[in-house]
């Protein structure tokens, strides 16, 4: 069974490209063209679940990226080792060991984040972004570039996670990095920004059905900003095409 | 020879327009409109009006963004629609932001986003009552009493309707008063003898009052089925499925349960059954499916507001038949003409 056949149908096979790593790519893919959270819709469990306040996003995006990093360079390590017919279970338990250091290290150093969290920081381990990187990528690569695209992928599920965050905070409840010293300490106390004072908790903002409605608004905008820049992009080439056809029509 | 090219629906009489029937639907609410101005004040005029230009607002804009023909739409009166049916269904004297908010995410979230008027699977209205009474639940279970029986003594005026709205108004606690419905969830235990008696949101001005916002509603319902823009199936069996069940667990426990006449006079059920499970792109569409359909809202009415967390389930209920309602057209399809039974269920598409 080739690795083709086991792979869900829409998992991008990225392989090495022939003249090495093309670092800029990674950047872009992780970060923006093949964002794990706006793009593959991957893990998106957690990004519902959680980003209810900025610093639950940071707390769990912070722990996804330290995930993905580290079971994306152990992979690669393995990668020449590891038989195709077992290779998923090895990577599951890989990002779990990663996982368990994770949640262990959250709960001595961030105690009530961790309890905030709660389910959602063991249930990284199933978070499809962090497998489908291993697979897709990591497997197929050197350690330098998994590493690269491990951190691009976590700091772009990151972003849309803290994003996610703010909106529900800001819409919910009117103010922004309420208690980021759960994660930051006692430095962290007096960063809670209030924008209303009487203001009316908006509590369909802050529940579940407030993240459908907020990553789909998330997705549309993303989706037409591309459109937007396709575009121009072609409005532009379209240009240059014109002018060099004037400049020999001139001659 | 030029041909006369109309389009479906082939309406048998000419010139009912959408906009004819939305229009209708708005005039058949005036009864229930007055009585409840008469009897809470002005503060129904008032939401009424910010409701309205919200909703154009909003519809406006969203066709804007949508590249759609803004006239086109707003023309045909289907945004003004759901404004005034949420504007009688909030509370007289919730402040504007909620009122905006409602109709707004009415028109954006529940109709737009899914392409507009016709493709929206949910009714609008109760996507926008139901998104505030999750998140503001204290403005939208305040009430005000029968003026009978509340300290006022009479109905908020003009101005303190205005003042409750668009600031805050101290001596709002006057006015308000549980409804019939939220005292009888929380007689705590008290027989309903004893309720009647005691709780001052069970009075019988306070029952009266309700029944007559609902018999206003009935009048206007009745209004839209003589001017055939309503069947009668889908009113007919919402109101038979909740007395239905009120009357089995009234007969089984009359010492607990309210009693049919109450629950079909209180809340919001003859406004949901003429003018809110009957919106015909959320609703089924043959008439054996309205039937199926109305029955589950009653039902499910009864179920909200007896063992449920909010008072009246009018909203949820029409919400949670809405997502039943394609599956029940799909078993209830109607015989076609020239076939020997009707083809349902299963057996669509199949041999057999």
């Amino acid at each position: 069974m080739s690795a083709q056949d086991t792979l869900a149908p829409d998992t991008p096979v990225e392989n090495p490209a022939p003249a090495g790593p093309d670092y800029q790519e990674i950047l872009y893919n992780g970060l923006w063209k093949n964002n794990p959270a706006l793009v593959q819709l991957l893990g998106l469990c957690p990004l519902l679940a959680v980003t209810s306040t900025v610093v639950n996003a940071i707390g769990l995006g912070l722990a996804t990226i330290v995930v993905l990093l580290g079971s994306n360079i152990a992979v690669s390590l393995i990668r020449n080792y590891v038989s195709e017919a077992v290779r998923l279970p090895a990577f599951v338990m890989i990002i779990a060991s990663f996982t368990t250091c994770i949640e262990l290290i959250m709960q001595a150093y961030t105690y009530e984040l961790y309890q905030i969290l709660g389910i959602f920081i063991p249930l990284i381990v199933t978070n499809c972004a962090i497998l489908g990187r291993a697979d897709a990528f990591a497997s197929r690569n050197p350690v330098l570039p998994s590493a690269v695209d491990g951190l691009m992928m976590g700091l772009g599920f990151m972003f849309v996670l803290v994003v996610l965050g703010g909106m529900r905070e800001l819409i919910g409840q009117a103010t922004l990095f309420s208690d980021m010293h759960l994660l930051f300490g006692d430095i962290a106390l007096g960063w809670k920004i209030t924008f209303f004072s009487d203001y009316p908790n908006v509590l369909f903002a802050i529940l579940p059905p407030g993240a459908f409605i907020g990553l789909g608004l998330l997705i549309a905008i993303k989706n037409y900003y591309d459109e937007k820049e396709k575009q121009r992009v072609a409005k532009a080439q379209e240009g240059q095409e014109k002018v060099s056809r004037r400049v020999r029509v001139t001659d | 020879m030029s041909l006369l090219r109309i389009t479906s629906p082939h309406t048998h009489r000419a010139g009912r327009r959408t906009s004819w029937v939305m229009q209708m639907v708005i005039l058949a609410t005036v009864p229930g409109l007055i009585t409840q101005t008469y009897l809470f004040g002005y503060g129904t005029l008032i939401n009424l009006v910010i409701a309205c230009l919200t909703a154009l607002l909003s519809e406006a804009f969203i066709l804007k963004l949508r590249n759609r023909p803004i006239g086109f739409s707003l023309s045909d009166c289907s945004a003004l629609l759901t404004a005034v049916l949420l504007a009688l269904a909030l509370p007289p004297t919730v402040p504007w932001w909620l009122t905006v908010t409602a109709v707004s995410f009415s028109v954006i979230f529940a109709k737009q986003v899914y392409g507009g008027l016709g493709n929206n699977p949910f009714n609008p209205a109760m996507v926008g009552y139901a998104i505030c009474l999750v998140s503001f639940p204290v403005p939208m279970t305040q009430w005000i009493g029968a003026s009978e029986i509340i300290q006022a003594g009479a109905v908020p005026s003009f101005s303190d309707s205005l003042a409750a709205i668009f600031g805050s108004l101290p001596t709002i606690d006057s006015y308000t008063m549980a409804t019939p419905l939220d005292a009888f969830k929380h007689k705590d235990g008290l027989m309903s003898s004893e309720a009647y008696a005691s709780i001052a949101g069970l009075q019988s001005a306070n029952l009266v009052s309700w029944m007559y916002v609902n018999l206003a509603y009935l009048a206007g319902g009745l209004l839209l089925i003589w001017l055939r823009i309503i069947t009668w199936h889908t009113p007919v069996a919402m109101i038979a499925g909740l007395g239905l069940m009120a009357n089995v667990f009234y007969g089984l426990d009359p010492d607990n349960a309210a009693s049919t006449i109450f629950h079909l006079t209180s809340g919001a059920v003859m406004l949901g059954a003429f003018f809110i499970a009957t919106d015909p792109v959320s609703s089924c569409t043959s008439n054996r499916g309205k039937l199926v359909y109305g029955l589950g809202i009653g039902i499910l009415i009864y179920v909200i507001r007896t063992w449920g967390g909010y008072p009246d389930g009018v909203a949820f209920a029409v919400l949670l038949m809405n997502f039943a309602a394609p599956l029940i057209d799909y078993f209830t399809q109607p015989r076609t003409y020239g076939h020997k039974k009707a083809k349902k269920g299963l057996t669509i598409g199949g041999e057999k």
